[in-house]
């Protein structure tokens, strides 16, 4: 549902193919949606995003301490900070949950969509892109609904609580990216790669797993921590089926105190949670991006 | 219509597969309601973004530093927050203050939910597509720029014959994926109970009971938006395509 | 104007250019009469480049004069436009406008900047098109081209603003050997008729062959220059003669 960094399933829409300015090459800097994050991104900029919601924060603060008596909006911010915190400890978890889980099938799902055999490489295909164009809160719902709440494996049950489902839930779209990326990082290495593993003998899988592989891995690594931010700005949407994490509890929050005044500080509070976690991530995967663009 | 009705009331009765906007002309029509508002709301948010998008992108050329700094500003904020926050930002928060008295005295909310919605989306996907405007521009070589100056072209001309075409098509398909991906974005209205096409089948599979098959429907319905987007996008690339690159 | 044609249509006077702290051009002086074609020749990195694109002011200078048909080039107040209607530009690059056909590229200037009539200028186009020998390719685009073709289309597109003066910046340094010669013919003929040509050039066949006049560059001053025929057969200074030992 966001911009994850993507390369384009047509190898025509790859960054670097450019029709228009393909006879200028050595001008033609690669337009992927990874490379096209950069300028903005520095260090500075985000500072000053921050400085804003500081500022925003202190002026509607103000504008309340002029007013009442009551308890100022810092003061009720920070005595929700705590259950606060633990809500982003909630979305960071499922994050991470989400990620491990759609990295592992993304990966598979992305060999599967190089394999030699068509029918498997066009059913793998088919997969990514379902999931790739399904809205992520669609996914949502489709797997807090459809899955059963308990699974009988053996006569034990195994209970499947609702974070559970939403984790599987947000794996999907991360597996259909990934996939993608995947495919992407292994056609982008040169035939001859192939070429002369084959010719000393190794075997299709033996290639993957020993020469390929490993030369992905330096190219998935920012399209991979991008993926992740987005992952982490979409784990939001698991409030809406009813999963606890940060916005349930800020909104819960909000009905407790029951203050209008209160309503644009909270929200741009939890705004900032999320600037602060997701922002050094996005820097991160510029300079590793910029670090590789030189090397290869 | 009897037939494809009479079709689906078969499936319902001999497989059990309950697909009741097949024979229900009401749950039907609600749900050809939810897709025409979503059609509504992904075109009026494709719109407004593109917009904020070219303007973004034009202001970041601005010889002033403080309009610079204010468009990289807008667009790092809403690239590193969750859009769901963002929507209950603008609708809870800015919607809540944002009232105007009505005739009856009572407060009324100045933009409505679907009103707060295309806002958000089209700021949180125009805030990217500054990004990919403003590299598309980036990417049109310098030496073709100057040959232009050289022709005794204005910098104005130059941008409009020469830097546009160019920047649109090499910005082409970052701009296609964002699109896409606002369409996807569009369900989150469901937060605001904006009744779009998710609402719609949320409600019809909480009366019918048809969650398996309201489901199979919805995602094929987006899956289907989606490729007729990408379709468009793919016809618009193809016009513009420029014979005798990369063929 | 105060310019008529017994005075240098193009006159360099102690030009001094440079980028930062980088020095390019070091006081450079050269006259050149309506109708002369001279070339500037030079190892890489003297300034020739540089020199000429401050002709048309595509860079600006810090020192010394550049006028044009009397016209002070750089100079705040100068319309640009009018400049860049006398004075033509080849690029090395080509440069060609990638979306537009070689007939459009040719029209668009005439039209957009000139706003002439439309059928007027398809019909000069058309006609230029035919002089640098490519009929049949107005409705190719530059990427259908060769890189002799495209140049060729970049010359017409040039002479379709009716320069007086045509820059040539090493044109033919990025194609092929075979299609060299087809753009030095074209250009050849234009020398032909009297056009005013400036070139930077590596042919030095060509420039003994078509130049009035060849200014040797090193180092941002002019170190030589002569007729072809004194220049290339009794260069004096030692820096001149180790060039053209190398690359004769």
């Amino acid at each position: 549902m966001y911009l994850p960094l993507k390369l384009p399933q047509n190898p025509e829409q790859r960054p670097g193919y450019m029709p228009v300015l393909l006879p200028m090459k050595s001008h033609a800097a690669p337009v992927g949606v990874g490379t096209m994050v950069q300028s903005f991104l520095s260090t500075k900029m985000g500072l000053f995003v921050l400085a804003a919601f500081l500022i925003s924060l202190g002026a509607a603060s103000y504008a309340q301490a002029a007013s009442g008596a009551q308890l100022g909006t810092i003061a009720l911010l920070w005595k929700w900070t705590p259950l606060l915190a633990k809500g982003f400890g909630f979305n960071v978890l499922i994050s991470i949950l989400s990620m491990a889980i759609g990295t592992v099938l993304g990966v598979c799902l992305g060999i599967l969509q190089v394999s030699p055999n068509g029918i498997i490489r066009r059913v793998a295909w088919l997969v990514t892109q379902f999931f790739r164009n399904s809205p992520w809160l669609v996914l949502l719902f489709y797997c807090i609904l459809l899955i059963p709440f308990e699974i009988e494996v053996f006569g034990t049950t195994i209970p499947f609580p609702g974070w559970l489902k939403a984790v599987i839930g947000l794996s999907l779209p991360v597996m259909a990216y990934m996939s993608e990326y995947m495919r992407g990082a292994i056609q982008s290495l040169p035939s001859g790669q192939w070429e002369s593993a084959d010719s000393l003998g190794f075997s299709r899988g033996q290639t993957m797993r020993m020469v390929i592989l490993p030369q992905t891995v330096k190219r998935l690594l920012p399209p991979w921590m991008n993926l992740y931010a987005v992952l982490t700005m979409a784990t939001p949407l698991v409030s809406i089926v009813g999963v606890d994490e940060i916005m349930s509890f800020a909104r819960a929050a909000l009905a407790s105190e029951n203050r209008v005044d209160l309503l644009i500080p909270m929200y741009l509070y939890v705004l900032c949670w999320f600037f602060i976690y997701c922002f050094p991530i996005s820097g991160l995967t510029r300079r590793l991006e910029n670090r590789f663009a030189v090397k290869s | 219509m009897t037939s494809v009705e009479a079709f689906f009331e078969m499936l319902y009765d001999v497989h059990g597969i309950n697909v009741t906007i097949g024979y229900d002309s009401w749950d039907r029509g609600q749900f050809l309601d939810g897709l025409w508002l979503t059609v509504q709301l992904s075109v009026l948010s494709i719109f407004f973004s593109l917009l904020v998008g070219a303007i973004g992108a034009w202001a970041q050329g601005s010889p002033l530093r403080i309009i610079r700094a204010l468009v990289g500003g807008f667009v790092t904020f809403f690239r590193n927050t969750p859009p769901l926050v963002q929507l209950y930002f603008f609708f809870f928060a800015l919607g809540t203050v944002l009232r105007i008295e009505s005739d009856t005295g009572l407060a009324q909310p100045l933009v409505s939910n679907f009103g707060w919605a295309v806002i958000s989306f089209s700021l949180f996907a125009g805030a990217m597509n500054t990004e990919i405007f403003r590299s598309g521009i980036e990417a049109v070589p310098n030496s073709t720029i100057e040959a232009s100056y050289a022709m005794g072209f204005t910098r104005l001309q130059t941008y409009i014959y020469i830097v546009l075409p160019l920047a649109i098509r090499i910005s082409l398909p970052s701009l296609g994926t964002n699109l896409v991906n606002l369409v996807k974005t569009t369900t989150l209205a469901y937060a605001l109970a904006v009744p779009e096409l998710l609402y719609v089948s949320a409600q019809i599979w909480s009366d019918q009971l048809n969650v398996r098959e309201m489901m199979n429907v919805l995602l094929l319905s987006y899956v289907g938006l989606v490729a007729i987007l990408v379709w468009i996008l793919h016809r618009w690339e193809k016009a513009l395509r420029i014979p005798g690159f990369g063929g | 104007m105060s310019w008529s044609e017994d005075k240098p249509i193009v006159s360099i006077k102690d030009v001094k250019k440079s980028f930062g702290s980088l020095e390019v051009l070091k006081g450079v002086s050269i006259d050149i009469m309506k109708g002369e074609v001279i070339c500037i020749i030079g190892p890489s990195g003297s300034g020739k480049s540089t020199l000429i694109r401050c002709i048309n002011a595509l860079n600006d200078i810090q020192g010394g004069s550049i006028t044009v048909e009397g016209r002070e080039v750089h100079d705040e107040e100068l319309d640009k436009l009018e400049l860049r209607k006398k004075v033509g530009m080849v690029f090395q690059q080509y440069n060609l406008f990638p979306h537009k056909t070689a007939l459009q590229n040719v029209m668009m200037a005439p039209l957009k900047v000139l706003k002439e009539p439309k059928a007027d200028v398809e019909k000069r186009a058309r006609a230029l098109i035919k002089k640098v020998r490519l009929e049949g390719k107005e409705n190719s685009y530059p990427g259908e081209l060769s890189g002799g073709q495209q140049q060729r289309v970049a010359i017409a597109r040039s002479l379709a603003m009716r320069p007086d003066v045509m820059l040539f910046d090493e044109v033919t340094a990025a194609l092929d050997p075979e299609t060299v010669k087809e753009v030095l013919v074209t250009i050849k003929d234009l020398a032909a008729e009297g056009m005013t040509c400036i070139l930077v050039t590596h042919e030095m066949g060509f420039a003994r062959e078509v130049a009035d006049h060849i200014y040797f560059t090193d180092k941002g001053v002019i170190v030589e220059h002569g007729a072809p025929e004194e220049f290339f057969d009794k260069a004096s200074d030692p820096r001149t003669k180790e060039f053209l030992s190398q690359v004769l």
